[in-house]
């Protein structure tokens, strides 16, 4: 039977600057859908009810839990994941910081932290130490006892405050 | 955790939903506001809604406007928006304050106000903030509009005056006078996660002594409200140690809390006596 509206339906993603057609039960998150049908397994899936923050992404420049979002509510936004942060071979800041203060473990919940992280500081390059925390308790390590992250955050923070003030 | 199957309608006018609301709302159809709340229980499987009406594209739906002294939040109006210096005057402080205390930021971006005050989440800080500042739920069908007070909007656990055909358009939230003193408090084990318990005071001073007080107390019985024995002790009185600890006391003696499994009703009490009472300290 065709024309149900819980079937299939065609939707387009620009992830990354990339369009992916794709065909999609309403059903399917998000996050499933990058992943599986788009084959971008940067973002990862760790409760899949909203709790942990792996699976965060930006819509649109807003940071959002990918398990929460229906792939249908997606169709014609733009998406940003982990795969779209570095620039050529040159790793984006955020990056930089999280490998000089080993900011990871397993790296499971690396993607997400860093949408999260870079996401805030483009809103509001000037977030303080206190505010960076408040936001990085959105997202759950298993592994580093989150020093090391704040730490790292915080760095990319003043790297990214500086690549703005010398940009024209 | 992947939701059960379900017909998607993304309606673009309230017309079009109230008019999908009738339809589907007797078969437990339901509206898809942010899903911070409803996407985890689909996942769960605790809810399995053959149809979602998605309100995500009704623009009429995303206004958030102050005018006679009256705030209305739209229905797709998210808690970010309170995260910003756009609302004026008290009620704007006010919902800056409390907004802070709801999940996290990555949550806040999606999750609606007024889907807070439909779910009614014993816990919601904005089911409080309706109850304390006496807000108006109002909703639409196809059999009309009616206005709902919190009062008796919230009726028990997640439970409220929406019935099935119904869509909560907006919430509505009087500005309260420039003078007006605020505290808002509460109480979770971690950042972000649902308060055990929380209390919001609000009141004015005239000739030195507190006018129109409300005490609202949310997260300790099955629906936040004001508790007019804690307010009858402030009424009238010079705002003080010992008089903030006797409507503390009132407070904790007024309510019948809720026990959990990590929370006993003694428990709550006590919290809600300490948060009272910091809630008024805190009143600025
Ligand atoms: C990790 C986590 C932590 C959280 N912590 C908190 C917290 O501390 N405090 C808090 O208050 N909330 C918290 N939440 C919940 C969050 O605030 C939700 O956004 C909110 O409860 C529901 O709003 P929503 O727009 O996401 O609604 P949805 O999830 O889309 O809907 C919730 C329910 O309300 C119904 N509904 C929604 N909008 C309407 C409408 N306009 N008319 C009729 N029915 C409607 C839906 O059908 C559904 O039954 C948390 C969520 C998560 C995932
Ligand atoms: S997988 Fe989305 S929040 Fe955990
Ligand atoms: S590095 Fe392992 S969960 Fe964070």
């Amino acid at each position: 039977m065709s024309g149900r509206t819980s079937d299939p339906r065609e939707i387009t993603l620009s992830i990354n600057g990339t369009v992916h057609k794709v065909a999609v039960e309403p059903r399917r998150t998000l996050v499933d859908v990058i992943r599986d049908d788009c084959g971008q397994t940067g973002t990862h899936i760790g409760c899949e009810h909203g709790v942990c923050g792996a699976c965060t992404v930006l819509v649109d420049d807003e940071p959002l839990r990918s398990c929460l979002m229906f792939a249908v509510q997606a169709d014609g936004r733009s998406i940003r994941t982990v795969e779209g942060l570095q620039t050529g071979d040159a790793l984006h800041p955020m990056q930089e910081a999280f490998m000089r203060y080993h900011a990871l473990q397993c790296g499971f919940c690396t993607p997400g932290f860093l949408m999260l992280a870079v996401a805030a500081l483009e809103k509001r390059p000037d977030l303080n130490r206190e505010e960076l925390v408040d936001i990085l308790s959105s997202n759950l390590c298993r592994c580093t006892g989150y020093e090391n992250i704040v730490k790292a955050v915080c760095a990319a923070a003043a790297d990214m405050k500086a690549n703005l003030d010398a940009s024209p | 955790m992947k939701p059960a199957s379900f017909s998607y309608h993304a309606p673009t006018s309230v017309d079009e939903a109230v008019a999908l609301l009738a339809e589907f709302g007797p078969q437990d159809g339901r509206v898809l506001a942010g899903g911070q709340s409803l996407v985890p229980t689909m996942a769960f499987r605790m809810a399995r809604p053959p149809h979602l009406i998605d309100i995500n594209g009704i623009a009429e739906l995303a206004a958030l406007t102050v005018s006679a002294g009256v705030i209305t939040i739209g229905a797709c109006v998210r808690h970010a928006a309170f995260d910003s210096d756009i609302l004026p005057g008290r009620t704007g402080d006010l919902l800056r304050k409390v907004v802070q205390n709801i999940a996290h930021y990555p949550i806040r971006t999606r999750g609606t106000f007024c889907g807070s005050v439909a779910n009614a989440d014993p816990a919601s800080e904005w089911c409080c903030v309706t109850a304390a500042l006496d807000g108006i739920v109002v909703l639409r069908s196809q059999r009309g509009v009616r206005r709902v007070p919190a009062a008796e909007f919230y009726q028990g656990v997640m439970a409220t005056a929406v019935e099935e055909d119904e869509l909560v358009v907006a919430a509505e939230l009087p500005m309260l006078a420039d003078d007006t003193r605020t505290g808002f408090v509460e109480f979770s084990r971690r950042k972000g996660d649902f308060a055990i318990a929380m209390a919001l005071v609000t009141y004015r001073l005239e000739n030195g002594a507190m006018i129109e007080p409300s005490v609202a107390i949310g997260g300790a019985e099955s629906h936040p409200r004001r508790l007019r024995e804690a307010e009858d002790v402030l009424r009238g009185q010079k705002p003080g140690g010992a008089v903030f600890a006797a409507a503390a006391e009132a407070a904790a003696a007024a309510i019948d809390p809720m026990a959990d499994f990590n929370n006993t009703a003694a428990y709550r009490r006590g919290l809600v006596r300490t948060l009272t009472q910091r809630a008024l300290e805190s009143a600025e």
